[in-house]
């Protein structure tokens, strides 16, 4: 795992190792955010930078203070506290120094703290024992990976509100569908790179 | 687990078994409430992960149910959320090492979703709605029948794809591959999301002809 390179990791995990497409990570937030164009990229947004931040402050945590002190049966607990201290201490900084961006992104914070995808590129990073770099890397394109799923998301589904769907399938039935077709498209891209 | 019902329910007059219902059918976290899709896409390509999967999801929504519960009064508001996840990682923590102690195959193949319970949203969902409301007894009933909830549905979903996936149920032949051949696409990714859209659509069905509110 060492030898990957940490831009490469960057284009398979938007790609061939998204962490929505082949992960399903994030899921529950992939559903019921993809319906506005508007919201789907916020959210998309705010998730690619806080994934990118956690990644790297638990990274920093794990092999500096948990790994060493020899407490690490406590990675989860201390994994989701790091999140939700990182996204309140966002939320704060955010209403204090822009309003505007606040509006705008306030909602989805609280939002991401339940995120898996967070979480779970978290303990991906562990589970791969990735280096620095390449922990960055794997935040990174795992968040855009996450964001491009539910930005063309939002976009199908703007589509599909004009076609005849039928009733047992209409809401998140036909969703799970479209997106098991978004996976089978993205499985296309597995011969270029891939990570395991 | 199903033994427990009748039990719990002569200590909460009658409650129990409509508490138990609704959390298995009427109001199954899955198919119904659309909750903690992520891991029910994820753990299921095997029928024995999914029920693995699903007897984790048991004990940590009872437990954390009958603790949060024990709580509910000296809790103080504000801090609650945190209160509630510190209690559910204690108990995915408890099974993670369980698990890695005695079943290390298992532990590798479900990787991270263990730990991934934590931000499940069916147990902190039930913890929030229920146990903060009600008393200790009927809060495991609650948590018990949306694991099992959970369980049933991970464990069709799991039977589905190993079937068409790969001819097997539980690693044992069961369309041989003389006849059948095997559709890999049901183990990998998308076979996840194609099994558990016709579930849903499937539960749909048979709730009946009620309108859904919620067009994409």
């Amino acid at each position: 795992m060492s030898g990957t390179h940490a831009l490469i990791i960057v284009i398979a995990a938007i790609f061939t190792n998204n962490i929505l497409l082949s992960n399903f990570l994030g899921m529950c937030s992939f559903l019921a955010c993809s319906r506005q164009l508007e919201t789907a990229v916020g959210l998309g947004v705010a998730v690619t930078f806080v994934m990118t931040c956690t990644t790297v402050l638990n990274y920093l945590i794990y092999h500096y203070v948990l790994v060493p002190q020899g407490i690490d049966h406590l990675t989860f607990i201390v994994f989701i506290a790091v999140i939700a201290a990182f996204v309140q201490f966002v939320e704060m900084f955010v209403e204090r120094f822009s309003p505007k961006l606040y509006y705008a992104l306030g909602i989805f914070l609280p939002l991401i703290t339940v995120n898996c995808a967070i979480l779970g590129a978290a303990l991906f990073m562990v589970i791969r024992n990735y280096t620095f770099l390449q922990t960055a890397g794997f935040g990174v394109g795992a968040g855009l990976g996450w964001a491009l799923a539910i930005i063309l998301m939002a976009g199908l589904r703007k589509k599909m509100g004009y076609s005849n769907i039928p009733r047992p399938f209409q809401g998140v039935a036909i969703t799970m569908i479209v997106t098991g077709v978004m996976a089978l498209a993205f499985m296309g891209f597995a011969g270029m790179v891939s990570i395991q | 687990m199903g033994s427990n019902a009748p039990v719990a329910c002569g200590v909460c007059e009658g409650k129990g078994l409509l508490t138990f219902k609704d959390g298995v059918w009427h109001d199954n976290p899955i198919s119904i409430q659309i909750l903690g899709i992520c891991s029910a896409l994820a753990v299921t390509n095997r029928l024995a992960n999914a029920l693995v999967m699903g007897g984790a999801l048991v004990f940590v929504c009872a437990m954390s149910n009958l603790f949060v519960s024990f709580l509910r009064t000296v809790t103080p508001r504000r801090i609650r959320m945190i209160a509630e996840v510190a209690i559910i990682a204690t108990f995915v923590i408890v099974f993670d090492q369980f698990l890695k102690a005695f079943y290390w195959e298992m532990s590798k193949q479900l990787g991270p979703y263990v730990g991934l319970i934590i931000t499940n949203c069916i147990v902190m969902g039930r913890a929030e709605a229920f146990a903060l409301q009600n008393r200790p007894v009927l809060s495991v009933v609650d948590g018990v029948a949306n694991g099992l909830g959970y369980a049933a549905v991970l464990a069709v979903i799991g039977f589905i794809r190993e079937l068409l996936g790969t001819g097997q149920v539980l690693g044992l032949t069961v369309l041989p591959p003389d006849w059948y051949t095997s559709n890999q696409v049901m183990i990998l990714a998308p076979g996840a999301f194609f099994a558990l859209g016709f579930v849903i659509a499937v539960s749909n069905m048979l709730k009946g002809p009620e309108p859904e509110e919620n067009r994409p």
